[in-house]
């Protein structure tokens, strides 16, 4: 029987293997080549990070249920019943305290009452219990997914209007450019929260809304791009060999535009990852993201102790994957397009 | 001239047609009448009850088609009220939404007017003297920190503000409005300064990019030849060239200055416009965030038009087209 686990488990085999096939068919090409070297040299670190982020979050999207009885019965009632992922599987099934507790602490926060997993919350337990490491680890999938997914909405959406709008001209380009202008012309958040607030809450509504926020800004620079290529001599060549507006379109316009769709995604990314954050923040965001523990965690700086490491280990871990694709997209820029994005 | 401006013009009122025809798609079809009804009333509401409540806030006519009465539809009626301001009642507590709005107006351009000056002159300050000194360790560390502030997210920004600043330090009160002249500043400091540090390093990356292109284009060398002194080239050439991008990125901000900073004030409790949609948002105020929105793009698409209308009027390449 065919559960939702298990079309989770076949998405990340799906995208690997396109990561894969994308990866063997720009192998060849110097430019994608020099990207690579590029980018190795000048930027191993946030390459490293942004790789072991990938690995977190993709450990974390491989569940399925069943695993060893621990002998503890609340803990095999989870291990029956739940999916869990590998990155789950690195603790004890019911990994949980009644309440804060600080890192690497022996007794509850409050009270001298013994833990349960006593020194084993290295980063402490937020107000219900729930370990903070653990659930750091299982933001960086929802962040992938919001940047990823909310990005796999929006750069097909801006690839086929901006390329047609561009190519054909005329009506279609006024049509584009109408649809373009009329969400350009509405504030991004509060578009956003409009949508979110129609759509309904859920990961994917609010991917939905951020891909639809996102496509203009992409649509409008691979329009420009693609009126300056149709007028391009090879492009003739190609239209007197017979070529007709499909292959044109997607063998001799499309290649040229990837390095394009590779800056602005990257650029996208860390933007969709904030947009969330501050969806979050106004409580429409999604569960379990890095937005939420920050958000969760604004009113427990003024406990007294002090509850630090909860928000901590939230904004570090948001910090880390901004900083690193910041940095990464920054050179993606300067090495595949030193000035059409510019100004 | 007068032909291009008549055809900006008209294309400023399609965009505004089409923001009106999306908001009604949005409100309307996606989020029925009968959704909004229960939201209000909770899903246990008895169908009088919930035709009882579309009948008071106007929602109970036929939404596109009218065989009857074509004009008598919710269609007309969404945009006939939308341009005349005539905005109606709030779905969560049946005020005028129109006095809200006016009452929200002065506490959030308290707050987004000097967050805005002093933005730009951060920016531009910065950026101006980075550029001037390109590769310096001036230069470099401007760079870092811009990259470093754009990583960290504003609320981050918001709690360690309110922590360090106000509760620590005991600086600035921790959040709150007080509108009297002689406090007001007090309770400003804290969310400006906190928007500040959010904001600068995008803008200060970008400005400097601008600056260090228009610093290699050829007439600046000229300038050098004739005998200019690097600060004079980059005040009088560089500086006045490249305000015209700048302008254009600033004035799109400006209708965010009415709009409000949504998250800095509905976390420092300013009860301006933007925390007036995230109330409307908790709320399941329909009413009230459609006339946001719309305003919000209504001020867009006014100040894009009256950009475009400047420039019209100042480039002599522009207008002879």
């Amino acid at each position: 029987m065919i559960e939702t686990h298990h079309l989770s488990n076949a998405a990340v085999v799906l995208l690997l293997a396109l990561a894969g096939a994308l990866a063997w068919w720009l192998r060849r090409d110097p430019t994608w080549r020099a990207l690579a070297a590029r980018l190795w040299q000048q930027r191993r670190v946030p390459l490293f990070v942004v790789g072991l982020y990938l690995l977190i979050g993709m450990l974390d999207s491989i569940t399925w249920i069943g695993g060893r009885p621990s002998g503890a019965p609340q803990a095999d009632l989870v291990t029956q019943y739940q999916p869990r992922s590998v990155i789950d599987r690195l603790f004890p099934a019911d990994f949980r305290e009644r309440s804060y507790s600080a890192p690497l602490a022996t007794t509850e926060l409050s009270g001298d009452l013994p833990l349960r997993f006593p020194g084993a919350h290295l980063l402490g337990t937020d107000i219900l219990g729930r370990d903070v490491l653990l659930q750091a680890l299982k933001g960086v999938r929802i962040a992938l997914l919001i940047g990823g997914f909310s990005g796999l909405i929006a750069v097909p959406l801006a690839l086929g209007a901006g390329m047609s709008a561009g190519y054909y001209g005329r009506r279609v380009d006024d049509a584009v450019f109408f649809v373009v202008s009329t969400l350009s012309s509405i504030p991004t958040l509060l578009l956003l929260i409009a949508l979110v607030m129609v759509l309904g809450r859920g990961t994917l509504q609010v991917c939905l809304a951020l891909g639809v926020t996102s496509w203009v800004s992409i649509a409008r620079i691979v329009r420009g791009e693609t009126l300056k290529l149709r007028e391009l001599d090879y492009i003739a060549a190609a239209r007197a060999l017979g070529a007709g507006d499909w292959r044109i379109l997607s063998r001799h316009i499309l290649p040229n535009l990837l390095h394009l769709v590779a800056i602005t995604f990257v650029l996208l990314f860390s933007r969709l990852v904030l947009s969330e954050a501050t969806l979050s923040w106004l409580g429409i965001g999604i569960d379990g993201s890095w937005g939420q523990m920050i958000d969760q965690a604004r009113d427990e700086l003024a406990r007294d102790p002090i509850i630090w490491w909860n928000l901590s280990a939230a904004a570090a871990a948001l910090f880390g994957l901004l900083l690193s694709v910041n940095l990464l997209g920054d050179a993606v820029r300067d090495a595949l397009d030193p000035r059409t994005l510019r100004g | 001239m007068l032909a291009y401006l008549a055809r900006r013009v008209a294309w400023s009122l399609a965009t505004l047609f089409g923001v009106m025809l999306l908001l009604f798609a949005l409100f309307f079809l996606v989020a029925t009448p009968d959704d909004v009804a229960r939201k209000a009333l909770g899903d246990k509401a008895m169908p009088e009850a919930i035709a009882q409540w579309k009948a008071n806030h106007g929602y109970d006519k036929p939404r596109v088609w009218n065989a009857a009465a074509p004009l008598d539809t919710m269609l007309v009626d969404h945009l006939r009220r939308l341009l005349t301001f005539d905005f109606g009642r709030s779905d969560a507590d049946d005020t005028p939404i129109i006095d809200r709005l006016r009452a929200g107006l002065g506490p959030s351009l308290s707050l987004t007017v000097p967050l805005f000056l002093l933005g730009v002159l951060a920016s531009i300050g910065l950026a101006l003297t980075a550029a001037y000194l390109q590769g310096s360790w001036f230069d470099r560390s401007t760079l870092i920190a811009c990259v470093l502030l754009m990583s960290v997210s504003l609320l981050l920004y918001i709690v360690a503000g309110q922590y360090v600043l106000g509760k620590v330090l005991r600086w600035f009160p921790i959040s709150g409005f007080d509108p009297t002249p002689a406090v007001i500043a007090r309770f400003l400091a804290l969310p400006v300064l906190i928007g500040l540090a959010a904001n600068t390093g995008q803008d200060t990356l970008f400005y400097r990019t601008l600056f260090l292109d228009e610093r290699s284009r050829e007439y600046v060398r000229t300038a050098y030849a004739k005998g200019c002194s690097p600060a004079q080239v980059m005040r009088r050439h560089v500086l006045r060239n490249t305000l015209i991008p700048i302008l254009t990125d600033l004035v799109i901000e400006i209708p965010f200055l009415f709009t409000g900073a949504i998250v800095l004030e509905s976390f420092f409790g300013i009860p301006g416009l933007g925390a007036m949609t995230v109330e409307a948002m908790q709320g399941n105020d329909f009413a009230t965030l459609r006339v946001m929105v719309f305003i919000g793009s209504l001020l867009f698409i006014a100040g894009q038009l009256m950009t475009d209308i400047a420039y019209t009027l100042a480039d002599p390449r522009v207008r002879l087209e």
